[in-house]
């Protein structure tokens, strides 16, 4: 998967997850929880949609390097 | 003589004697008369002893004339004296009700607040004790009836020692309802000072249902009370004492915890004090009430001479009993 | 006939603007199926029927405001409803007609003028409709126990004697209204079948059923100080009407937002104003829930795993269940215990405000259950599509600011209910277990309670069975 399917995919995740957010208005290595408010459930429905459309399994364990939009694309990127 | 001290055994006559003579003795102004007050020492033997304690002057026997004698005390107040006149039963004061309405309750009004009447008038209420219709009956709800009165109604040792004083000490004319069947009732005096003749008392306390009686009635609510919580009831008793004006406060504030009321009285049912309380507690109380007010009154006849239709005119225990489970709904 | 009525969707509630009807005239209604959409203060809500039936009249309009109690629709009883042909509305030069202006006699008119259109009460015999006129007996409030449940001799007189109106005392009509419950469910047991005080409490333990379950006093009880509650003179809720078709979106959604600000205002400050509140803490040792909610969600998918705060809110409701002093309401000066665990969930809406939906039966769910609940639940709660029940049978509530980064939270209890539990974050902190010192993830768990139903020890009963629960995540 290349970088911009990725952030495609993560962006499109979150736009459905917090649908009220301004996907431009984030940066790339801002936190999601303090730049979309994200709660343990948006996060999980997040981390649900991207293991679907990616076909990447994602443990909790893995959780930690979703924190930004730009890791979330590395990880991706890196495993599929 | 001696006074009656705290603790000694006493009985409601007593009491009343009592607080007769401590008034006399605080107050030279304080003179008692009534018809047979002094030589025979009163119809009930209230003032036994005191004509000679105290002399003629002092306890003074008049005519067979109601509207004279609470005249002359009306008018001897009007001068600054403090009379206490007894009037031998309730029925009788009738006699004197031209005296009392128009004179003793009014003045102060028609005199625009130029003249007060420190009058008391001490009188026997109520049955019980054969004496048939004309000295039987309790019209202590009509004199309640009347603005410019304050009534009350001792129905304890401790309220027949501690209510006269502060009646004299009232500016303003004041009526004391005896109920005849207390006269023997006896015990030990909690205490010999003047009481609050503003408030209802708890005699009581209790969650299910408040009993509202006063005077002789109080005694035999308390005895309802009691089978009452054999029974699993637990009722509230409130001693009304004060008849005018009645203490809304603790009425109300009883029934509102309680949800449900019961009112006594040894009267008559139609236009009488209960349906005053009723009404009251009805129209301040409405929306905490879980059942209607209960009344139980004496019958509307003219009070019995015979012991056992006596008895069934006037309220008992059971009948008290039975309202109380209408009213909570419970079969006890 | 039953009226179908605005329900009180909270205690800030007054009014509620119809949305969209989701039933027509003629549909058949069961109680709990959702008939309409109502907007209010705080959101879009799902309302619930509280009766079964047939619609008979739809009375508010999509767009209209509603207060409270106002009549939505007529829903007449299975059975009653007969089909009104459709021309008897384009009737009206009828001789008829002219009989709907004086007062008809209850049940003899033929023909009434719409609306509302009134449908003929099934009776076994016409002379059933003469002695229901003499006797002054309104037979549409009259159930038939007849062949094809028709209206007998018998109902007539059962309904002349118990007189239309039941018997209910005052304090029982009060506590009713303050309790939302419906008079027509509860059996009078007094004299003559009065309903009385105790027969309502006992219904409002007895119903579990959603829509008829505690509803919270509105705020417009008639007990309500009216200078406490002062009616704001513009409408929390603008009517469609009223607001230029020109507004634009955010316009709107900022006056909404602020009359919910108004709303919790005014409920909160109910709480601090009425509320003796005390305030009981302590942290608990996650690391037995954490170690085992992991190893669980590794052999999970995505869509089956369990967030910690599912195995909080499992714990906190099997601990009200154990506790229920503190699972309930206070009202009129006494504890009514809840007929079951309904947990509300402190919810934060996109953009501000909240809302607290009740998760039902939260200490009868399995944990996936549960977590499944949940997510629904808020995702409903942000798309503001609640239902009723869900807005008003919540027994305790719950607050977890953990996914904020904060350590506890202290909240204030919602209004009649007696408890509020707040959760932290889990965070990582050394602790001592067995004489060593280790770092393990704890969470601080604040409950608070009114002071009028309970005091410090049944609250301290109700922590300590909160963490002991949260030490066996196993058997949650």
């Amino acid at each position: 998967m290349t970088p911009d399917q990725a952030r495609d995919i993560i962006i499109d995740a979150l736009h459905q997850v917090a649908p009220e957010i301004d996907i431009d208005m984030v940066k790339g290595d801002a936190e999601f929880r303090d730049s979309v408010e994200l709660d343990s459930l948006d996060f999980l429905n997040f981390v649900e949609l991207v293991s679907k459309r990616s076909g990447v399994r994602i443990d909790e364990d893995d959780y930690p390097e979703l924190a930004t939009v730009d890791s979330c694309v590395d990880f991706l990127a890196g495993k599929a | 003589m001696t006074t009656a001290v705290k603790g000694e055994q006493i009985s409601y006559r007593e009491a009343v004697r009592e607080a007769i003579r401590d008034a006399m003795r605080r107050d030279d102004r304080v003179f008692l008369m009534g018809e047979d007050v002094g030589r025979y020492g009163g119809c009930f033997a209230v003032s036994l002893g005191l004509l000679e304690e105290f002399g003629p002057d002092r306890i003074r026997d008049t005519p067979l004339s109601e509207s004279a004698f609470v005249g002359a005390g009306i008018g001897a107040a009007l001068a600054g004296m403090r009379p206490i006149v007894e009037i031998m039963t309730v029925n009788f004061s009738l006699l004197a009700l031209d005296q009392i309405l128009n004179n003793a309750a009014t003045i102060l009004h028609m005199s625009g607040g130029q003249f007060n009447v420190p009058l008391v008038i001490r009188m026997t209420t109520g049955a019980g004790r054969q004496l048939a219709a004309q000295h039987s009956h309790s019209l202590e709800g009509w004199y309640a009836h009347i603005p410019g009165l304050r009534i009350l109604a001792p129905a304890t040792l401790e309220d027949a020692r501690g209510m006269l004083w502060p009646a004299l000490e009232d500016p303003d004319p004041v009526l004391i309802f005896e109920h005849g069947s207390l006269y023997n009732l006896s015990g030990e005096l909690d205490s010999t000072g003047p009481v609050d003749i503003d408030h209802a008392a708890v005699r009581r306390p209790g969650r299910d249902v408040t009993l509202l009686a006063y005077g002789g009635m109080l005694h035999k609510t308390l005895a309802a009370a009691e089978q009452l919580s054999e029974a699993g009831v637990e009722a509230e008793v409130i001693d009304l004492r004060t008849l005018r004006p009645l203490d809304d406060e603790t009425i109300t504030g009883s029934v509102r915890r309680t949800h449900r009321a019961v009112v006594v009285d040894e009267a008559w049912r139609s236009g009488g004090i209960s349906a005053e309380v009723s009404a009251r507690i009805t129209e301040q109380a409405f929306y905490d009430l879980d059942a209607p007010v209960e009344r139980v009154c004496g019958a509307e006849v003219p009070t019995p001479y015979a012991k056992h239709l006596e008895e069934a005119a006037l309220p008992q225990p059971a009948d008290i009993v039975a309202a109380a489970c209408r009213a909570v709904d419970s079969d006890a | 006939m039953p009226e179908f009525t605005m329900p009180s969707l909270g205690a800030d509630m007054d009014e509620g603007k119809v949305q969209e009807w989701l039933v027509k005239p003629g549909d058949q209604v069961h109680r709990g199926d959702i008939v309409a959409v109502v907007e209010t203060a705080k959101a879009a809500i799902e309302v619930e029927c509280f009766a079964n039936g047939v619609i008979e009249t739809l009375l508010a309009e999509p767009g209209q405001v509603v207060p409270v109690g106002g009549p939505l629709a007529v829903i007449a009883p299975v059975g009653a409803f007969v089909e009104s042909p459709p021309e008897v509305t384009h009737l009206p030069e009828s001789p008829a007609a002219s009989r709907a202006a004086e007062p008809s006699p209850p049940g003899a008119a033929v023909v009434m003028a719409p609306p509302p259109p009134a449908p003929l009460p099934r009776v076994s015999s016409p002379l059933v409709r003469h002695l229901a006129e003499e006797m002054g007996v309104d037979l549409a409030s009259v159930r038939g126990t007849g062949r094809a449940k028709a209206i007998t001799r018998a109902d007539v007189e059962e309904a002349a004697r118990r007189g239309t109106r039941p018997r209910v005392s005052p304090l029982a009509r009060r506590l009713a209204a303050e309790l939302g419950v419906d008079l027509r469910d509860v059996a009078g047991t007094g004299a003559h079948g009065t309903i009385r005080a105790e027969d309502v409490r006992h219904t409002v333990q007895a119903t579990a059923a959603p829509g008829a379950a505690v509803r919270p006093e509105p705020a417009a009880s008639p007990r309500a100080v009216p200078s406490a509650e002062p009616t704001e003179p513009s409408a929390a809720v603008p009517s469609e009407s009223a607001a230029p078709p020109t507004a634009a979106r955010g316009e709107r959604a900022t006056d909404r937002q602020a009359a919910m600000r108004r709303a919790i205002g005014r409920l909160m400050a109910r709480s601090k104003r009425e509320i003796p509140h005390y305030y009981l803490s302590t942290t608990i040792d996650m690391a037995p829930a954490m170690t085992w909610l992991h190893a669980l969600n590794r052999q999970l998918p995505v869509s089956g795993r369990l967030v910690p705060a599912a195995l909080l809110l499992k714990a906190t409701a099997l601990a009200a269940r154990d506790v229920p002093e503190l699972n309930g309401f206070w009202v009129d000066d006494g504890f009514v215990p809840g007929p079951a665990v309904h947990l509300g969930i402190a919810i934060s809406l996109r953009g501000g405000g909240l809302v607290t939906p009740a998760l039902h039966d939260a200490a009868d769910l399995e944990l996936s259950e549960l977590m499944a609940r949940m997510r629904d639940l808020v995702g409903r709660a942000r798309a503001g599509r609640l239902r009723g029940s869900e807005l008003t049978d919540a027994t305790i509530t719950v607050t977890n600011l953990g996914d904020q980064g904060i350590e506890s939270v202290t909240g204030v209890i919602f209004p009649p209910q007696v408890a509020l539990v707040g959760f932290g974050k889990v965070v990582e902190r050394p602790w001592a277990v067995g004489g060593l010192l280790g770092v393990r993830p704890v969470v601080t768990v604040t409950v608070s309670a009114d002071h009028r139903a309970t005091d410090g020890y049944t609250g301290g009963r109700f922590l300590d069975m909160i963490s002991r629960l949260l030490q066996e995540p196993e058997d949650l």
